[in-house]
């Protein structure tokens, strides 16, 4: 849908305007309910058993013992689900296992038992005999021919003979000469990094309540990003119709990604269905760190050349990223995004999607993206403070604008890249002195950003109030964003509006809250629903007046003759409207069902400051600045809560957080005292500069900005790191020790 | 199993209750009271997210037995604002944007408020070191901050 241009920017009312969010009071006063704050009458605890182990073929599940046990109302094990469909099968067998368990932590058994205790202890009483096989988690050793496999004939075609079976498969992308764009550079980096694996960390556990009925009937009470997805694969998994499982998503504590798919749920439904009572499941935190999606750790190799002038010549990536036991490891997105904020005629990337003995990689917002922007925008540094040039002058000299073909294909429309650059080498941050040990880090991301299937449905009640409902959990405000959005359509007060989250009954299909979608894609189908309604209510007050539909128009929240030869009538507001719907032909309501197409690619800059104790190794975050293009700023404290929230994750990817596997592949670090993220006193303000530059693909301009300010900051913090430390940081985590080792390396010459 | 008998008082409420030797004061809170507004984000004392005060020291819910409240003062989120009446802290999350899931809201509010009772004029750093046990993974903590300061100064500007 075009950017609507009879929509002057300066006319939004309430859009731009920062209101108090609808949810606001019920998650300040602890009434909100998540996932694990709901009971059901006659409701048991239902809980999982994991392997202990990093790789092993399951030879025997006895749970005799455990069925005997009083209170145990239902044991689960794979083999009571049967042959799922093909494309649910991975997400079958990472749910429970099936004949191996493939990574530590991976769920063998669950059962359903009328108290936490006798859960506890029934589990205990599940016999599991394991064949225990070799295991491997790193990336580069799971390539290697004669690394232990996890599959057999799951390699695809693209994978070239004599790499080990886990290299499922291979990509490229790109365009130009590569060899011939490096023989036109002055210099040429070429270099190796590697990034930990990095959990999304949402505080709120992974929380189900299960009910099935002996007709077949489901209902299961969810925090998901995306509670259409769960109803589908849970109905393909248990072989119901879809329609016969609703699913209601509870508020929901975090996500980013992580809860873009199942793990309790289809258990859950499971052991309803067997014991015939509601079972509740809440996962621990070491369960959350054990078997949920992790990010995929990567090993990556660049090489960029490039002019004394700061021209690049050629650009080349190989990327490989391990996705844990199953393929789809982001690492086509990886490669995809890499060079996207370039203007190159030289330019590849290769990708290599491989499996090792780690819990299935889930989406982490900008999945792959962060590590690739990290190697890359790490080497154009290096050339830069080589030649001696600006490395945002270098970036502003090679960066991405309107027509640009990306080196994954698309040529870009109008886009903010370069705006980015532009405020940020102008802002006082660039220029701002630095002390003894400090160090400023510089760097640009990309994320592609989702449109997707999108419902949304407005219905006008009869006191003249407007309710939205919508199918995507409100994961940061989208609610006040959708409610904002309707309202400034409506032309009535915020305050008249009112959105929900409608269960899976009560809508038709919608995609998963990812991809930076819901303010986009869901905006864009409130925006039309209110319209759909704009267009009802003008054709009542034609009928009460008399005239065409046609010469009625929608302004400021009532029906107008449009121009004086429609004739004179006093306007007709909505309230009014909508009191005498009955006579006029019945409720008013619009509705709008979108694949939502036109979302946008974005686009940011972020500027770092860091002083780091040549002593300790330690690095610490003096200042940080995000320059980002917004396409157009619904709620801008909602907008700069986003720049903020994903540049402190991708800090603390840069500095602290990692997955530490033992030597026997189990997790060492299976809790926030050991997976430290970021917390307040490791960091200073987060400043934000919202640059506005409309997404032509929405009727306000719109583009997603959740997912784009995880991406540069990994390469900011690093190239800050860098500077202060004098030497390349080509790991991450940049863990205190690491960067004592660096130092120390870099003194001995 | 026998269960203990403590008597308490939460959020100003005489309560009585029944728990296992081995529950939490967060399991008792939560799944024998019904005041779910506290949450479990670890289990472990490293989330915060479960903070509540006992005789007005700030705790985590998740590392004190349930049988340990008998003769307590508890306080919960429950009972931080006065009927419709919404705590300054609580008021003032809301107009600067200071949630996002709102998942470590109640624990984070807990704590502040408990940081203001103590300190009416605390610093940047006082607030970031108060807070430093309460992990919120969506808003990269500065607006949180700029809430609790900004309400800090009305309450003393008000006092």
């Amino acid at each position: 849908m075009a950017l609507d241009d009879t929509k002057k920017i300066k006319n939004f009312k309430v859009v731009g305007t920062r209101p108090n969010r609808p949810d606001g009071i019920d998650k300040v006063t602890g009434r909100a309910r998540f996932g694990a704050d709901i009971v059901a009458p006659g409701m048991l605890t239902g809980r999982i058993l994991r392997s202990p182990h990093a790789h092993a073929r399951i030879v025997k599940i006895d749970t005799s013992k455990a069925e005997a046990l009083p209170g145990v109302k239902a044991v689960v094990t794979r083999a009571d689900f049967g042959d799922v469909p093909e494309h649910v099968a991975d997400v079958m067998d990472n749910c429970l296992a099936g004949a191996k368990a493939l990574y530590d932590g991976h769920a063998v058994a669950a059962i359903a038992a009328n108290s936490v205790a006798v859960a506890r202890k029934a589990l205990k009483l599940i016999e599991v005999e394991y064949e225990v096989l070799p295991h491997v988690t790193d990336v580069d050793e799971a390539m290697k021919p004669g690394a232990p496999v996890l599959h057999e004939g799951r390699q695809q075609e693209t994978v070239p003979e004599g790499l080990s079976g886990n290299v499922i498969a291979r990509s490229e992308f790109g365009h130009g000469d590569i060899e011939a764009g490096l023989k036109q550079a002055d210099r040429v980096v070429e270099r190796t990094y590697r990034t930990g694996a990095t959990h999304q960390g949402y505080i709120e556990p992974h929380a189900c309540l299960a009910t099935m009925s002996a007709d077949g009937q489901g209902d299961l009470w969810v925090c998901t990003q995306g509670h259409y997805m769960v109803r589908n694969v849970c109905a393909a998994i248990l072989g119901m119709e879809q329609g016969q499982l609703r699913v209601t998503a509870s508020e929901i504590g975090g996500g980013f990604g992580g809860k873009t798919v199942v793990f309790l749920e289809p258990v859950a439904l499971m052991l309803a269905k067997k014991s015939g009572r509601p079972v509740k499941m809440v996962m621990s935190r070491s369960e959350v760190l054990r078997a949920t999606g992790p990010t995929a750790s990567s090993s990556i190799d660049v090489r960029i050349g490039m002019k004394t002038d700061g021209r690049i010549t050629a650009a080349f990536a190989e990327l490989r990223y391990q996705g844990g036991a199953y393929p789809g490891s982001p690492v086509d997105m990886g490669s995809m995004s890499a060079f996207a904020p370039y203007d190159l005629e030289n330019v590849k990337t290769v990708g290599w999607d491989v499996v090792s003995n780690r819990p299935k990689a889930a989406a982490y917002r900008a999945p792959g993206a962060p590590m690739a922007a990290f190697a890359v925008e790490s080497a154009i540094d290096e050339l830069a403070k080589g030649f001696g040039l600006d490395p945002l002058a270098v970036r502003l000299m090679n960066g991405a604008k309107e027509g640009t073909k990306a080196s994954y294909g698309p040529t870009y429309p109008a886009i903010g890249l370069m705006a980015t650059l532009e405020a940020a080498h102008t802002h006082p941050h660039w220029t701002a002195p630095l002390g003894e040990n400090q160090g400023r880090g510089v760097a640009c991301g990309f994320w592609f950003n989702f449109g997707g299937d999108t419902c949304v449905s407005l219905n006008v009640t009869p006191d003249g109030t407007v309710t939205v409902s919508e199918g995507n959990p409100d994961i940061g405000g989208s609610r006040a964003s959708m409610t904002m959005m309707a309202a400034e359509e409506l032309g009535i007060p915020y305050d008249q509006v009112r959105t929900v989250i409608a269960d899976t009954g009560s809508l038709g299909q919608n995609e998963v809250t990812d991809g930076s979608r819901v303010t986009f894609a869901v905006g864009l189908a409130t925006i039309e629903a209110a319209r759909a309604a704009k267009r009802e209510m003008c054709k009542r007050a034609a009928m009460i007046w008399g005239i065409d539909a046609d010469a009625v128009e929608w302004e400021e929240g009532a029906a107008r003759p449009a121009g004086p030869n429609a004739g004179k009538f006093p306007p007709m507001t909505l309230k009014e409207i909508a009191a005498i719907a009955s006579n006029t032909g019945g409720p008013i309501a619009g509705h709008h069902e979108v694949n939502a197409e036109g979302a946008g690619v974005s686009f940011g800059t972020h500027m770092v400051d860091v002083e780091v104790d040549p002593d300790t190794g330690a690095t610490k975050i003096l200042r940080y600045t995000v320059f980002q293009d917004a396409g157009r700023a619904v709620h801008p404290a909602y907008v700069e809560g986003q720049f903020q929230g994903g540049a402190v994750q991708g800090i603390g990817w840069a500095l602290n957080e990692e997955y530490i596997y033992g030597e026997d592949g189990i997790l060492q670090n299976a809790g926030f005292l050991d997976y430290r993220i970021p917390v307040a006193s490791d960091l200073p303000m987060i400043d934000t500069v919202i640059l506005e530059i409309p997404n032509p693909g929405h009727p306000y301009g719109v583009r997603g900005v959740g997912e784009t300010p995880i991406v540069p900051p990994l390469a900011a913090v690093a190239n800050a790191v860098s500077a202060a430390a004098g030497v390349r940081m080509t790991r991450l985590p940049m863990s205190p020790p690491r960067v004592l080792a660096a130092i120390h390396e870099a003194a001995r010459g | 199993m026998s269960r203990i008998h403590v008597t308490t008082t939460i959020n100003g409420d005489e309560t009585e209750f029944l728990c296992d030797a081995e529950a939490t004061l967060l399991d008792v809170l939560r799944d024998e009271l019904g005041l779910t507004g506290t949450k479990e984000g670890c289990g472990t004392g490293d989330c915060g997210a479960c903070s509540v005060t006992v005789d007005g020291r700030l705790v985590c819910s998740c590392l004190m037995l349930g049988a340990e409240a008998e003769g307590r003062e508890i306080a919960t989120i429950e009972g931080m604002a006065a009927g419709e009446v919404l705590h300054p802290l609580q008021q003032k999350f809301i107009e600067m944007a200071a949630l996002q899931c709102g998942i470590c809201t109640p624990g984070i509010l807990v704590a502040a408020k408990s940081l203001l009772e103590r300190n009416m004029d605390p610093s940047e750093e006082e607030v970031r070191y108060w807070l430093a046990g309460n992990l919120c993974r969506c808003t990269g903590y500065d607006k949180i901050i700029r809430a609790v300061m900004e309400t800090a100064a009305d309450m003393r500007r008000a006092s």
